[in-house]
Formats: C-alpha cells, sequence, structure tokens
C-alpha cells in the first residue's frame, strides 16, 4: 500500500516537472514547478523524512514559486510563451 | 551542433546515475555509523529528535555554512535589485497599487490564518529537539507567513533595516555560543555549555534551543527580505 503510494506520488512529481519544462504559458509553468515540490514534500513524509518536508514544502513550493511569480510581474513576461 | 552536445550532456549524466542506481540494493541493517547516533544523541545531547541533534551538534559547522551561503544569497540579491528599487520605488509602487487588490476571500482568510502560521512556525523552531522541526524549517515556515502578509496587502512595507539588525545579531550570537563551546565544552558549537535538563522537556538538551531559535530567526529574516526585495 506504501509503496503503491510512493510510486504514485514519484509519478506525479515527474509529470509535473515535465509540465513545468513543455507548458508554453510561463503561470502554468510556475505553478507545475510548485507542484512538483509539493509532490516531492508529499514523498518525504512518507518516506518518513518530515523535517525535510517541511523545508520542501515552505520553500520549494512556497517562496520559490512566488519569487518567481514576482519576477515575472517585473519582467513584464507573464502568460506569453 | 548545439543539440547534440545538449543529447551527449544528457547520456553521460544518465549513464552517471544509472550508475548510481543500478548498484543500489536497500541495506537491511543499520551501518554502524547510524546505529552510534540513533543510540548517543538522546543519551549525549539529551535530544529526543536524532536529526535536529546531528543538525545543530554534530553536524553544527555544515549548519553554519549553510546559514553562511543563505546570507550571501541575501546580500547579493539585495545588491543586484536594490538600485532599481530606489530609482523606479514611486513607479512600480504606483503600478502595483494600481493593479488589481487581491479578493475579499485572501484577504480576510490571510487574517485567519496567519497568526496560526507565525505561531506554528516558533513552535516549529522551539520544538526542534523534541519533534519534526527546527531552526532552518521554522525560519523557512515563517518567511511563507510573512509571504503570506504581502500577498494579502499589497501596502505591506518590511523594516529592512531592523530586519537586518535583527539577522546580523542572531548570526553573531550563534557564532559567539560556537566559541563559547570552545572555552567551556569540547569543542566549537557543542551543546553542553548549557546542563542538558530534564528528557523531553522545552528547555533541555543543552544549547540546542538557543541555536535553534538563532537560526530560526535568522533564516525567516533573511528569506522575508529576499522575497521583498523581488516584490518591489
Amino acid at each position: 500500500m506504501l509503496e503503491l503510494l510512493v510510486i504514485l506520488v514519484c509519478a506525479g512529481i515527474l509529470v509535473s516537472g515535465v509540465l513545468a519544462v513543455c507548458l508554453g504559458n510561463l503561470l502554468a509553468a510556475m505553478i507545475s514547478a510548485g507542484l512538483a515540490s509539493l509532490f516531492a514534500a508529499v514523498s518525504y513524509v512518507l518516506l518518513a523524512a518530515p523535517d525535510v518536508a517541511m523545508a520542501e514544502a515552505a520553500i520549494g513550493s512556497g517562496l520559490a514559486t512566488l519569487i518567481f511569480l514576482y519576477t515575472m510581474r517585473r519582467t513584464g513576461s507573464g502568460g506569453e510563451p | 551542433m548545439k543539440r547534440l552536445f545538449a543529447i551527449i550532456a544528457v547520456l553521460m549524466f544518465g549513464a552517471i546515475f544509472f550508475g548510481l542506481v543500478g548498484g543500489y540494493s536497500e541495506r537491511q541493517t543499520r551501518s554502524p555509523l547510524a546505529e552510534y547516533y540513533l543510540s548517543q544523541v538522546p543519551r549525549e545531547l539529551g535530544a529526543p529528535n536524532v536529526v535536529t541533534g546531528i543538525l545543530i551538534t554534530y553536524r553544527g559547522f555544515d549548519t553554519l555554512g549553510e546559514v553562511a551561503v543563505l546570507f550571501m544569497v541575501a546580500a547579493s540579491v539585495g545588491v543586484l535589485l536594490a538600485n532599481k528599487s530606489g530609482d523606479n520605488a514611486q513607479v512600480t509602487n504606483a503600478a502595483s497599487i494600481d493593479e488589481s487588490e487581491p479578493s475579499e476571500l485572501v484577504r480576510t482568510g490571510a487574517e485567519v490564518i496567519l497568526p496560526l502560521i507565525f505561531l506554528f512556525g516558533a513552535y516549529v523552531i522551539m520544538n526542534g529537539h523534541l519533534s519534526a522541526g527546527g531552526g532552518f524549517q521554522g525560519g523557512a515556515v515563517v518567511a511563507s507567513g510573512v509571504m503570506l502578509l504581502m500577498l494579502a496587502s499589497s501596502a505591506t512595507q518590511l523594516n529592512h533595516g531592523f530586519l537586518s539588525v535583527t539577522e546580523s545579531l542572531a548570526g553573531v550570537l550563534y557564532v559567539s555560543i560556537g566559541i563559547l563551546g570552545i572555552v567551556f565544552a569540547d569543542g566549537f558549537l557543542d551543546s553542553h555549555i548549557l546542563p542538558l535538563g530534564t528528557f523531553g522537556t522545552l528547555l533541555s538538551a543543552g544549547a540546542i534551543p538557543l541555536i535553534s531559535a538563532l537560526l530560526g530567526i535568522k533564516v525567516g529574516a533573511e528569506l522575508s527580505v529576499v522575497i521583498d526585495r523581488f516584490r518591489h
């Protein structure tokens, strides 16, 4: 059961990572990158490493995504491929 | 030509990582080092959470290096982005106010959740030696609370001077505690300068909660400043 869950979550990391690279819309790509981080955090919890998961969830999917968002707003490239 | 190089690079990385992953087999027993840590950390450091005990005491120097890297990141982001915000402060501020204010839902939700996030951050920092967490993670949680504050109201202004002073002070205190460790205990960043106390209580495990708190303050302040630099 746990192994199946871990495999599903890892598939989630892969899919959202590939989407982050392939999507043309920058906003959507940014959200996918954050999602990959969130799946990684979930997989850390499943693999019994809550300390790392906490840092990954806060920094990877929270702060990094927001920094991308602000950068997109500053450079005025939001939305266009 | 460029594409060919990219493909060759990807193939080489693939070969290297396949070599690493292909020979992997799960160990059935713990390594001697893990055995040592698991049995000695609770007894020697008085910390039930082995991970934080290792990070702050046995690998304290690595943690100091990590914090130094983060400090350098904050400083270089400040150098790169500071002069622009000085020139265009009025323009960008006007632009960000012109942009639509966050919705009622975000503002009200942030008011409800923010105290909980800060409280959770403080809990994670102070209970680092008892349960999962520690200074670094708690600092990141606090910084994500600041991030929510910025998202919820675009008029939020951070006091950079205060944050820089707090952060530098925490860093200086952290290194001073490390040096106190050389004088009064067995080495740099040794946590035995304070009494171990009762196992499993909030104020126990020597200097670990103190170092954890300083780390949390430092990381939280640095990450908040980095985000704010990107904002305007």
